[in-house]
C-alpha cells in the first residue's frame, strides 16, 4: 500500500510538557512512529487531548518533540516552512486583511509579482467557491467561510503538504459535511500529502485512504486502519455497507479510548 | 421610548441629545450658583463673565498665539515621545528578552511624576522650549512603552503561527502581522496618552513660562481673574474633545477592518 517514497516519516516522536507550579510533568505523546506516503490523504482519530493535535504541530514544526524527529522529504523539520501549510481549529485568518489579501499573504511573503498573485487568489478562491468576496473582511463571513478562505490561503501557497487541525470542529453539522466534500474534491484533483486531525469518525473515514487511531493521553498509535474506498467519493458513500463496518470498528476503538480519556485525572 | 436595560444599544439621535444634555445641565448648574449669588464672583465667575473675559483675552491680550504654542509643545513633546516609544514598545513586546531588559526599569520610571522633574528640568535646559518639551516627553513616554508593549506581546499567538506556516520570517512577522494586528490598539493608546500630555503641559508651562495657556492662567490667578483661568481650562476641554474626534475619525478611515 505505501510503494510511494514516505514524504513525512516520524520516527519515535515523544512530546512531555513540562509541569508547571511543581506538577508533574505531562506526557501528551508517547513515542510513535508513522510514515505517510507522497499525495497520502491520512486522517489522526483521537480523543480529546490524545495528543494528535501535538504530533500535527510537531510536524508543522511549531512545537518541537521532546524525544525523536520528523523527516520532510529526508530533512529534518526545525521549524515552520511554506513547505507545510496548515489549517487551524481556530479562525486564523488575518482580521485586517481582505479574502483576496488573506490568500495572498503567503506569495506576498516570497515576493509574487502583483499581476501573478491576483491570478492565483482569483483562481483559489475559485475552488473553495468565493468568488465575489475578495475584498470581504473575515468578520463579514461565517464560520465555514472563513475556514475556506483559509484553505485557500493554506494552498495557495502550493504546499507539498497540507496540516490541518479539526478544520471543520467549530461548524455546524451540515456545513461540515459540504467542507469535506469540497476538501476531498481540490485533493482529489491537486494531489497533495494530507494529515487531517479530528475526533470525528465519519469525517476521519469519508477523507482518508488510511485512518490512524490514538490512544488517550499518553497518545500512541493505536491502530492504522486503511481505507478502501475509491475515488472519487460521492458523499453518499457513508450509507454503504463498506462505509458502516468501518465505521463500527472504529467506533469501538475510540470508544474504548475516550472512556479511558473521561477517567483520567 | 424602550425600557432602560444593561447593554442595550443607543441610536444616534438620542446619543447626541444625551451627550449635549449634560453640557447644558452642567453650564445652567453654574449659571445658578453664580448667577444666583451663591458662589461670590471673586472665588468662581459666572459664564457671562467668563465669555467676556475670554473675549478680550483672544481680541486684547494675544490667547490665541498662547493656544497656538500650547498646542505646539504639546504635540512637540507628544510626536518625540511616541517616536521612541512606540518602536521601544513594539520590540518589547515582541522579544521577551528585550522586555526582561526594560519592563522593571519602565514600570518604575512610569511612577516618576513629570511636574516633579520640572525643577530640575529647568536646571539642566533652562526654562525655554527644550524644557517644556522634555516634562511632556518625561510624562508620556514610558506610559506609551509599556502599553504598547502589552499591546503586542497579547497579540493571537495562533495568528503568529499560521503567518509563520505560510513561509513569513520573524521580520515578517512583525511587520505584517504584530504591527497590523496592534496598529488601532496603539493609535487608542496615543489618543489616551495626548490626553495625559495637556496635563504635563500645563504644569510646565505654571512655572518659569513667559507664554502659553498655563502661563496665562497663572498671570490670571494674580489679578483674581476667575474668569480668564476658567476660560482657560475650557479651552484646554475643548482642544482636547476636537483632537479626540480627529483620531476617532482617523481611526474609522485607517482601520476599516475593525469596524467591518
Amino acid at each position: 500500500m505505501t510503494a510511494a517514497p514516505a514524504e513525512v516519516s516520524i520516527e519515535g516522536v515523544a512530546r512531555v510538557f513540562p509541569g508547571s507550579g511543581g506538577r508533574a510533568p505531562v506526557r501528551a505523546l508517547d513515542p510513535t512512529a508513522l510514515s505517510v506516503a507522497k499525495n497520502d490523504f491520512i486522517t489522526i482519530l483521537g480523543p480529546s487531548g490524545c495528543g494528535k493535535s501535538t504530533l500535527l504541530r510537531i510536524v508543522a514544526g511549531l512545537d518541537r518533540p521532546s524525544a525523536g524527529r520528523v523527516l520532510v522529504e529526508g530533512r529534518e523539520v526545525r521549524g515552520p516552512g511554506p513547505d507545510r501549510g496548515m489549517v487551524f481549529q481556530s479562525y486564523t485568518l488575518f482580521p485586517w486583511l481582505t479574502v483576496a489579501e488573506n490568500v495572498a499573504f503567503g506569495l506576498r511573503e516570497r515576493g509574487v509579482p502583483a499581476g501573478e498573485r491576483r491570478e492565483v487568489v482569483a483562481a483559489f478562491l475559485d475552488k473553495v467557491g468565493l468568488r465575489g468576496f475578495e475584498g470581504h473582511y473575515p468578520k463579514q463571513l461565517s464560520g465555514g467561510m472563513q475556514q475556506r478562505t483559509a484553505i485557500a490561503r493554506a494552498l495557495a501557497n502550493d504546499p507539498d503538504i497540507l496540516l490541518l487541525d479539526e478544520p471543520f470542529g467549530a461548524l455546524d453539522n451540515q456545513t461540515r459535511g459540504l467542507m469535506q466534500e469540497l476538501l476531498l474534491g481540490i485533493w482529489e484533483r491537486e494531489r497533495k500529502t494530507v494529515i487531517f486531525v479530528t475526533h470525528d469518525i465519519e469525517e476521519a473515514i469519508f477523507m482518508a485512504s488510511r485512518v490512524i487511531v490514538m490512544t488517550a493521553r499518553p497518545g500512541r498509535i493505536k491502530a492504522d486502519v486503511p481505507v478502501d474506498l475509491g475515488h472519487p467519493r460521492h458523499y453518499t458513500i457513508k450509507t454503504s455497507p463498506e462505509f458502516s463496518r468501518l465505521k463500527a470498528r472504529l467506533t469501538e476503538d475510540i470508544r474504548s479510548e475516550a472512556v479511558l480519556a473521561a477517567q483520567a485525572p | 421610548m424602550q425600557a432602560l436595560r444593561p447593554l442595550q444599544p443607543i441610536g444616534r439621535g438620542p446619543r447626541i441629545v444625551l451627550g449635549l444634555g449634560f453640557f447644558v445641565l452642567f453650564v445652567a448648574a453654574w449659571a445658578a450658583a453664580t448667577l444666583g449669588g451663591f458662589v461670590p464672583g471673586t472665588f468662581l465667575a459666572d459664564p457671562l463673565t467668563m465669555v467676556q473675559d475670554g473675549w478680550l483675552l483672544v481680541t486684547r491680550f494675544g490667547f490665541l498665539s498662547d493656544i497656538g504654542v500650547t498646542v505646539w509643545r504639546v504635540l512637540g513633546g507628544f510626536v518625540l515621545a511616541a517616536l521612541v516609544a512606540v518602536p521601544v514598545g513594539v520590540l518589547m513586546g515582541a522579544y521577551k528578552p528585550v522586555e526582561a531588559f526594560l519592563e522593571p526599569f519602565v514600570s518604575f520610571a512610569r511612577y516618576l511624576p513629570a511636574s516633579a522633574f520640572v525643577p530640575l528640568l529647568i536646571l539642566w535646559a533652562g526654562i525655554g522650549e527644550t524644557q517644556k518639551l522634555l516634562v511632556i516627553f518625561i510624562g508620556s513616554v514610558f506610559q506609551i512603552i509599556l502599553m504598547i508593549a502589552v499591546t503586542v506581546g497579547g497579540v493571537r499567538r495562533d495568528l503568529v503561527e499560521a503567518a509563520y506556516t505560510l513561509g513569513a520570517g520573524d521580520a515578517g512577522i512583525i511587520r505584517r502581522v504584530l504591527l497590523p494586528a496592534t496598529a488601532p490598539d496603539i493609535a487608542e493608546t496615543l489618543r489616551l496618552v495626548l490626553g495625559w500630555a495637556w496635563t504635563y503641559v500645563i504644569v510646565a508651562e505654571l512655572i518659569g513660562s513667559s507664554s502659553g495657556i498655563g502661563h496665562m492662567i497663572i498671570e490670571s490667578q494674580a489679578l483674581l481673574a476667575t474668569g480668564q483661568i476658567i476660560f482657560g481650562i475650557i479651552v484646554i476641554g475643548l482642544i482636547g474633545l476636537v483632537s479626540d474626534f480627529l483620531f476617532k475619525g482617523a481611526n474609522r478611515l485607517l482601520f476599516p477592518w475593525k469596524l467591518a
